[in-house]
């Protein structure tokens, strides 16, 4: 709660002018929205003279009463589900393993392996797909899911490396003790709890890679924009196209926000289960950054202990 | 190998456009975060709700759609522009949340005792922020932040596929004029990408250890 010590708390004159301001402000902003949405709304004069409906006339909308068109959209959003789930399936297996062979004891299997997760995490998803695409001809769909689960599996494993990291070397140590051989260790006593640990940082990069599937546009994978945007959108006319584009922006912030505010829901429970520890981390909204402190903890830790 | 060599000016103005797009889209970003993590922080409720939602709605949309909409829907709404400046404007908004993110994280992360010592000196809460917290946030926030810039190199790439000749359309038109020599074409063009997001994966990973170490 830094919020509250940067500022006085506010008394019956700053309450006011706290008020004042705030109304002031909500005020504006609706009235910008207002004046966006009357800006859409207004009948606009086109070249040839003819005066076009707003973007809020009924005639701009009227194909959503059509249930082909919704049962088009559906197909859209099942082909986004379907390539995301099964590109998370493949970034998780990866990430094990990716996380595997970057922990490995020998230098001939950690080295190289660190240099490929490089190169993968260094360039862009799209480029991985087109180069996919192209270099095995492999279809679209194969295209968006390999290089997703590749790159995102990538990641992954680095929040699992750094995961593992964290563990109290004691974990380790008693696994090892009681017999068990190392690959055991790692898979039965050292995975299971980094697992855990990173589980929020893990569902927050899903979230990004079901956002990364719109990425299929562009290689060509009938996902959601492509089935409304292009399919949709050039058979009913350009009339429609900010119908459209309102209504696949709405289908996606549903299942994003829907996931996201799963993996925030998770990360607060799993927090509130191990309390005492470290519980006031904070809530990773950003997988990225949170991996990448993860990774720079990993790294100190394992410098300390002179891996 | 001979294909990248005898295509290298295309190459190179490929490269030319990404950096523009990088350059012009992180300090847009950059500004316009900075504004948006005042606003989250700031004692009027409507502000911070504001900023709250923008970032909420902003980062739960897809960096295509984004394009998309500036691409597409912009001009049919009438905006006139060259499909470079679309292509940033997008990037802009797209990366803003999280730039506001990162910065907001730093702020949390400058130690309570910093923000009471500057309120107890007087300060008030622009200056505490202004010259107590944000110097010291920005400070902590600097790998982050880098990691947020390495993360927008690579969506510049989305922008290739929105009618902006950069580094990513120039790799799709070399390889479908090249189709027997794909792999070593795409491979080029990833060299390109590495080429800025390994230094600056290296620096902040540098950074990172030092600010890890001093805390």
């Amino acid at each position: 709660m830094s919020n509250s010590v940067l500022f006085d708390a506010p008394g019956p004159k700053a309450r006011r002018l706290s008020i004042t301001l705030s109304i002031v402000v909500g005020v504006l902003i609706v009235a910008g929205l207002y004046w966006l949405y009357a800006v859409l709304a207004a009948p606009r004069p086109s070249s040839g003279g003819i005066v076009l409906p707003g973007m809020f006339d009924p005639s701009r909308w009227d194909v959503f009463a059509n249930p082909e068109v919704w049962t088009f959209i559906w197909s859209g959003v099942v082909n986004t589900l379907q390539a995301a789930a099964a590109a998370a399936v493949l970034a998780l297996i990866l990430g094990v393993v990716f996380a595997l062979l970057r922990t490995a004891k020998a230098s001939w299997v950690r080295v190289p392996t660190t240099v490929v997760l490089e190169f993968v995490r260094g360039m862009p998803v799209l480029l991985m797909m087109l180069f996919i695409l192209l270099g095995f001809a492999s279809g679209a769909y194969w295209a968006v899911v390999l290089a997703l689960g590749l790159y995102n599996g990538a990641i992954i494993g680095e929040a699992l490396r750094a995961g593992l990291a964290a563990l109290p070397r004691g974990q380790r140590e008693a696994g090892l003790s009681l017999g068990l051989r190392e690959l055991q260790t790692r898979m039965l006593i050292e995975f299971p709890q980094a697992f855990r640990q990173m589980l929020p940082i893990i569902v927050a990069q899903l979230v990004v890679l079901l956002k990364d599937t719109s990425l299929g546009y562009i290689v060509g994978y009938p996902e959601l924009i492509r089935s409304t945007m292009n399919n949709l959108a050039s058979f009913y006319g350009n009339r429609y196209l900010f119908s459209f584009f309102i209504v696949t922006l709405v289908i996606y912030l549903i299942m994003n926000l829907s996931l996201s505010w799963f993996a925030r829901w998770l990360s607060k429970r799993t927090d509130s289960a191990r309390r005492g520890g470290k519980a006031k981390k904070n809530v990773p909204v950003d997988p990225g950054l949170a991996i990448a402190q993860a990774s720079a903890t990993a790294a100190q830790s394992e410098s300390k202990q002179g891996l | 190998m001979d294909v990248i060599i005898d295509n290298m000016p295309r190459y190179l103005e490929g490269f030319s456009m990404t950096l523009q797009l990088l350059v012009v889209a992180a300090i847009a970003s950059l500004v316009l975060g900075t504004f948006i993590a005042i606003m989250r922080i700031s004692p009027v409720p409507s502000l911070r709700g504001f900023a709250a939602a923008y970032t909420e709605l902003v980062r739960n949309t897809p960096l295509t759609l984004i394009l998309f909409f500036c691409a597409f829907i912009l001009p049919y709404l009438g905006a006139r522009m060259p499909y470079e400046q679309f292509a940033m404007i997008g990037l802009s908004v797209y990366t803003s949340p999280f730039i506001a993110e990162a910065l907001r994280s730093g702020i949390n992360g400058v130690p309570i005792g910093q923000a009471e010592a500057a309120r107890s000196v007087g300060l008030g809460f622009g200056q505490t922020v202004g010259y107590v917290v944000l110097p010291q946030a920005f400070r902590m926030v600097i790998p982050p932040l880098i990691n947020v810039i390495i993360a927008l190199t690579k969506n510049t790439s989305v922008a290739g596929g929105f009618f902006v000749v950069e580094l990513f359309a120039i790799g799709k038109e070399l390889a479908n004029a090249n189709g027997d020599a794909v792999i070593a074409v795409l491979l080029g063009v990833a060299t390109f990408y590495l080429l800025i997001t390994i230094p600056l994966g290296f620096f902040a990973g540098r950074l990172e250890k030092k600010w890890v170490v001093s805390r």
